[in-house]
């Protein structure tokens, strides 16, 4: 995926200027950069949320697909479509609806039955149901989160709830993964479940995924690459390590002083 | 006691009776369902037709309020466009119910995506205006429009026949009864299997968070209108069958308090259930008749009781509405849940 200057304004406030950003095929990229840097808002036009002003976001569904899909101009919907899918830095789950529910609905666009072949259900809806609560049933096992499989949602505690909307997502079989914050409030067990889940998403399942993150120490651990964004412009991309190193990160991280 | 309900397969956990004390329950029902009518007078039968069509019709409401969240007040005038169009067919073309009732319900369902259109932008108390708007649109258009409608008049729909068979006439409810009956089964497996089915679940999701439904590939647009449509559907469904079964078709059948009496089932009944919306629909019909006959049977304890029964009906029809948003806003759905899983566990519920 190629990002090239997006700029993103509410008003009078520019969200996001002039970014450019590329994402690889099977990275872990991490986008960090200070609260109000623009890093949701970056997620957020490229899943279709936010409709940025000037730019282009170019997907390329496949390796050979030079021409690629443009984004800044489609509905979420099509975006998912396409194989795009996230998560949310506050949980956006389907709260009254139980684990499976949520997954499965991760399904959707996998799925076929419409209103009629629904109400009906003996025939298609059925047989669907059925061959897709197997692959559903299949993340529940990767998430190690069986017990829970029959529970509203709602009633999770927030360390499961982050998981289930991890898996929600990874149902929609996508080929890029946003990630907003998905260990933000975990203790350190927790996250580090997260990060082996993140890992073998991208190692096994071969999913490129896009994190944003706070914990340095989580970031600098799985990434392979980092870009860094404040007050909404980039200010440098690089692997790990030079970014710990990088002089215009420190300054918008620590201040003018200790660069 | 059970210790758990334990399944080999997904097709068998899909089911939706899985017990076998929920599949004698059902048998149960389904056998007195069909006894009743055997020994029913009259006056039972009319209120088992009632309602059997305010369970549609609530069924109908439910899939756009209790499962999708799309907030509606519009019941009436939907219904109204079930109503006129089956009744209209009937009387201007002679055409017979089997041919009226379905092209009644898809001009509902047209006429329900098209003041779906306003849930795209609007959300909640925004919504329930747009769809009030709905509702007195229709109803001007059915009072003013006399051409077609016949204005104020009473519409006069001849008795319907089904494969040769007279429906009205003598022992009109009897008959009846079964013409409903077979509607209100269809209808409600077509909406239990929905929500069981990758659209129904879209609906609910967008229900509980439209822009994450979105974002998981949920065609928002697309699935507001189905909802509309779907939902409107079954209510002119409800609509075309009060038509020709009361055979007079009145615009005052189908005012903004009907859209509130069926709000009123499906918040009592449990808002996103479809055997709620059966329980509701039983409970506002009844109720009405209950207390009717309560009072005549204390007429003479009480003297005077006779002119106060309509304001009795409408302060209790109030306060129950209360009392369910308060005390158990999951409404008789819920309450009944709670009742079987009280006995599952008996004697050793704790």
């Amino acid at each position: 995926m190629a990002i090239q200057a997006l700029s993103l304004r509410f008003g009078g406030v520019a969200a996001l200027t002039r970014v450019s950003l590329e994402i690889r095929r099977g990275e872990i990229l991490a986008v960090i950069g200070p609260n109000g840097a623009g890093k949701t808002s970056l997620l957020n036009s490229i899943s279709g949320l936010y409709r940025p002003q000037e730019g282009s976001i170019r997907f390329f569904p496949a390796p050979d697909d030079e021409e690629g899909v443009e984004l800044t101009r489609r509905r979420p919907d099509e975006i998912a479509r396409l194989g795009i899918a996230r998560t949310f830095q506050n949980i956006e789950l389907f709260r009254h609806m139980t684990v499976l529910d949520n997954l499965l609905l991760g399904r959707h666009i996998h799925m076929r039955a419409n209103v009629l072949t629904g109400g009906i259900w003996w025939g298609l809806a059925q047989r669907e149901e059925i061959e897709h609560r197997a692959v559903v049933e299949e993340i529940i096992d990767f998430l190690e989160i069986e017990p829970i499989r029959r529970q509203p949602v709602g009633t999770l505690s927030y360390g499961l709830q982050k998981r289930v909307e991890l898996g929600r997502a990874l149902a929609l079989e996508p080929q890029i993964l946003l990630l907003d914050e998905p260990m933000a409030g975990m203790n350190v067990e927790e996250k580090e479940d997260m990060a082996r889940f993140i890992l073998d998403i991208n190692e096994e399942r071969g999913v490129t995924v896009v994190l944003i993150e706070h914990d340095m120490g989580v970031v600098m651990d799985i990434s392979d690459r980092v870009a860094v964004l404040d007050f909404g412009s980039k200010i440098a991309d690089g692997s790990p390590q030079e970014i710990r190193s990088h002089p215009d990160v420190i300054r918008a991280y620590l201040g003018q002083e200790h660069a | 006691m059970e210790s758990g309900i334990f399944f080999e397969s997904y097709r068998q956990d899909l089911t939706l009776r899985r017990t076998p004390a929920q599949k004698i329950r059902l048998a149960l029902v389904l056998a007195f369902v069909l006894v009743f009518p055997f020994f029913a007078d009259n006056y039972y039968l009319t209120l088992a037709n009632q309602i059997g069509i305010a369970a549609i019709g609530a069924i109908g409401l439910n899939i756009l309020t209790g499962f999708t969240g799309q907030i509606s007040l519009g019941q009436g005038g939907f219904m109204a466009v079930g109503a006129y169009t089956a009744g209209l067919l009937a009387t201007r073309w002679g055409l017979p119910i089997l041919v009226t009732i379905p092209l009644a319900c898809l001009t509902t369902a047209a006429v329900g995506a098209v003041f779906g259109i306003p849930s795209l932008r609007l959300k909640g108390l925004y919504l329930a205006i747009a769809t009030l708007a709905a509702q007195e649109i229709i109803l001007w258009v059915v009072t003013h429009w006399e051409a077609v409608t016949g204005g104020t008049d009473a519409l006069v729909v001849p008795p319907a026949t089904l494969f040769g068979l007279k429906l009205g006439g003598r022992g009109a409810d009897f008959r009846w009864y079964w013409v409903i009956l077979a509607f209100a089964i269809f209808t409600t497996l077509f909406a239990a299997n929905l929500f069981r089915s990758r659209v129904g679940r879209a609906l609910v999701a967008i229900r509980d968070h439209d822009i994450a439904a979105e974002v998981m590939g949920v065609n928002l647009f697309r699935y507001k209108l189905l909802a509309f449509a779907t939902s409107s559907f079954f209510v002119g469904l409800a609509g075309a069958l009060t038509a020709h079964y009361r055979t007079i078709v009145t615009w005052e059948r189908f005012t903004i308090e009907t859209s509130i009496s069926y709000l009123a089932m499906i918040i009592i009944g449990g808002l996103g259930s479809v055997s709620g919306s059966i329980y509701g629909a039983a409970f506002i019909t009844l109720l009405p008749a209950v207390l009717n006959n309560l009072g005549r049977a204390f007429r003479d304890v009480i003297p005077g009781i006779a002119g106060l029964i309509p304001q009795i009906q409408l302060g209790v029809f109030g306060g129950v509405i209360i009392l369910f948003l308060i005390k158990e806003p999951e409404g008789i759905a819920k309450l009944w849940k709670d009742v079987k899983d009280y006995f599952r566990l008996w004697p050793f519920s704790y």
